[in-house]
């Protein structure tokens, strides 16, 4: 028989429990549950709503189509300075956003380094635009991709790898054919949690976008704004977020991190 | 010659240095212990370590520095690799397709290919529903639609449980015959490699240490590892005429031989008494039981003495000899069952 278990570890871990799933419970307990169609439906929400959920997308996407090559390079080749490069992604998962939302205008603003060039060739300015939300979105979003992806490809079986080499594969077919469909698992996971991330996205993207309704103002911008001058609104949205939040979280331990284990 | 190699990988604590040629149609095996180095001279050939030294020719081309996708070499890996997110048919199209030919025609070739296997109803199964022996097929049809002039298998039945195995080695056997390119295979297993090969390269420590055929190498072991492989007693002395000389005891052999010689004898050719048996002094030496197991329907002894050998001997005679560990017991060789050759 096992001993019992002692509450030195027990009382703290309930307590800790407690800590975590309360605030999550005094938001179900504190919903205008009556209004609450109405006020899913008002035009701000929606728009709000959808804006989040174009940006985060789109901000996805471009993590995939630069994160899934640069996840390969850190893990299949080796440079001078990789662990270095690598070092250096990671950063934005421990840059608080804000900064992250700073260095982007630094270098992305309208005097910044690259975005005085892009404003004087194509008249066009990042900052303060849609296309700014995600490019906020993605940076901090894109090492969590990078991540997953990387930590999939190093655990797949290179020998896969080496046999389609041996039946004529060159590097890149190899990578699509073999390695691509061997880790899709990851990329997915990896995706998902990409988009969760910039969804939730606040403080770089409300830093290098601002707040301007039906163009930056995502979701957690507009929770911020609301608990000032509506707090029932902020309350919707956030369950809003909350809900997409433990469907991500359902789905990607159904699917792809139990089929992982 | 079809495929003339010379592979040299060294590696910290490690050397491989062969030589190695396969003629047309022909099925080499590299036999050795786990470490030898016989995988690692598979990859060098099939290009996915590179060579320190040394140089590959391949139908008189040379190929050493060419990179694995480039060079007409089909390899049988040991599990297979199959990919298991493709079908099949999909994972014998894999070769064609990278070779520029179209998706119909190279699922074309697949398919005929794994007709030609047996598989035919296979070709949509994933090769996670494959039986070991199926996948097998599978790989050697996926190795052999790239066309190569070398074909290259690495421990092709380690995967498969002892029931199946001897039917798909004699089956293996009977598809190598028809490739008539060279023919490379790895194994430690010395039945595979009696049965594959045609010649056998044995290797130990990253060399050659003999070469032949499985008869030959039966017959005359040249090392210990060997030795143990075919299951004769093996000792190694110096030849005079119809004897040979180990440490303090003299042996006399079938075969005439002078200058540094080995003795070798089946351990069937040995038997056991409690006292001295009268007679010649040759091939008699007082030893003491070291070991006793089964083996098959007869017994084995091991004795330890002047020399260690092996002695098989009938259940009945256990008993009647009350072989034990530890006791002290004459050995003797038949003459005629011992064979000399020159070291």
């Amino acid at each position: 028989m096992r001993s019992r278990v002692p509450w030195l570890l027990v009382v703290p871990a309930v307590l800790g429990m407690a800590f975590l799933v309360l605030p999550l419970a005094g938001l179900l307990v504190r919903a205008p549950w009556s209004t609450l169609p109405q006020r899913l439906s008002e035009p701000q929400v929606l728009e709000a709503l959808r804006l989040s959920l174009v940006t985060a997308s789109v901000a996805t996407a471009v993590c995939l189509v630069l994160g899934v090559p640069l996840a390969w390079l850190l893990a299949r080749t080796d440079f001078p300075g990789r662990r270095l490069l690598r070092a250096l992604v990671t950063v934005p998962l421990v840059l608080p956003p804000v900064v992250g939302g700073v260095a982007l205008l630094l270098v992305l603003g309208r005097r910044g380094l690259v975005g005085q060039w892009l404003e004087s060739v194509s008249g066009f300015s990042l900052p303060f635009t849609t296309a700014g939300v995600v490019v906020a979105e993605a940076f901090v979003a894109m090492p969590f991709l990078v991540i997953a992806v990387e930590g999939a490809l190093r655990a797949a079986d290179v020998r896969y790898e080496e046999a389609a080499a041996t039946l004529g594969a060159s590097r890149f077919t190899v990578f699509r054919r073999v390695t691509l469909p061997l880790v899709a698992p990851g990329v997915l996971a990896g995706a998902v949690l990409c988009w969760a991330r910039a969804l939730g996205e606040f403080g770089a993207t409300i830093t290098f976008a601002g707040n301007f309704p039906g163009r930056t103002q995502t979701m957690p911008l507009a929770v911020y704004l609301a608990l000032e001058t509506e707090p029932e609104a902020a309350i919707v949205l956030s369950l809003v977020l909350l809900a997409v939040s433990v469907f991500i979280l359902v789905a990607l331990r159904d699917r792809w991190v139990g089929a992982a284990a | 010659m079809t495929l003339r190699a010379r592979i040299v990988v060294r590696r910290p604590a490690f050397r491989l240095d062969l030589d190695l040629t396969v003629g047309r149609g022909e099925v080499v095996t590299l036999l050795g212990p786990n470490g030898a180095g016989k995988t690692t001279a598979l990859r060098a050939l099939a290009g996915l370590i590179p060579l320190t030294e040394g140089s590959i020719e391949l139908d008189g081309v040379r190929i050493e520095r060419e990179p694995a996708e480039r060079r007409p070499v089909g390899v049988v890996f040991q599990d297979y690799l199959l990919f298991p997110h493709l079908s099949a048919l999909d994972n014998v199209a894999f070769g064609p397709r990278c070779q520029g030919r179209s998706k119909a025609e190279a699922r074309s070739l697949a398919r005929e290919l794994l007709d030609r296997m047996g598989l035919a109803e296979f070709s949509s199964v994933r090769p996670r529903r494959l039986s070991g022996g199926q996948a097998q097929r599978v790989a050697l049809a996926r190795a052999l639609a790239v066309e190569p002039r070398l074909l290259l298998l690495d421990e092709p039945l380690a995967a498969l449980d002892a029931h199946t195995r001897l039917e798909i080695r004699s089956e293996l056997r009977r598809r190598l015959t028809g490739f008539d390119g060279a023919t490379v295979l790895v194994t430690h297993d010395p039945l595979d490699a009696m049965v594959l090969a045609d010649r056998l390269v044995v290797v130990e420590n990253g060399a050659v240490v003999q070469e032949g055929t499985p008869a030959e190498i039966a017959r005359r072991p040249r090392t210990d590892y060997v030795a143990r492989l075919v299951g004769l007693n093996l000792f190694r002395g110096e030849g005079d005429g119809d004897r040979v000389r180990v440490g303090d005891l003299v042996f006399a052999a079938e075969e005439r031989v002078s200058g540094p010689a080995f003795v070798a004898f089946a351990p069937g050719a040995v038997a056991l008494y409690r006292t001295r048996p009268d007679g010649s002094p040759r091939n008699l030496w007082e030893g003491r039981i070291d070991g006793i197991e089964r083996h098959g329907d007869h017994i084995r002894v091991h004795v330890d003495g002047p020399v260690p050998v092996a002695a098989d001997v009938t259940p009945a005679a256990v008993a009647e000899l009350d072989l034990t560990p530890g006791r002290r017991i004459w050995v003797s060789v038949k003459a005629t069952e011992t064979h000399a050759y020159p070291a």
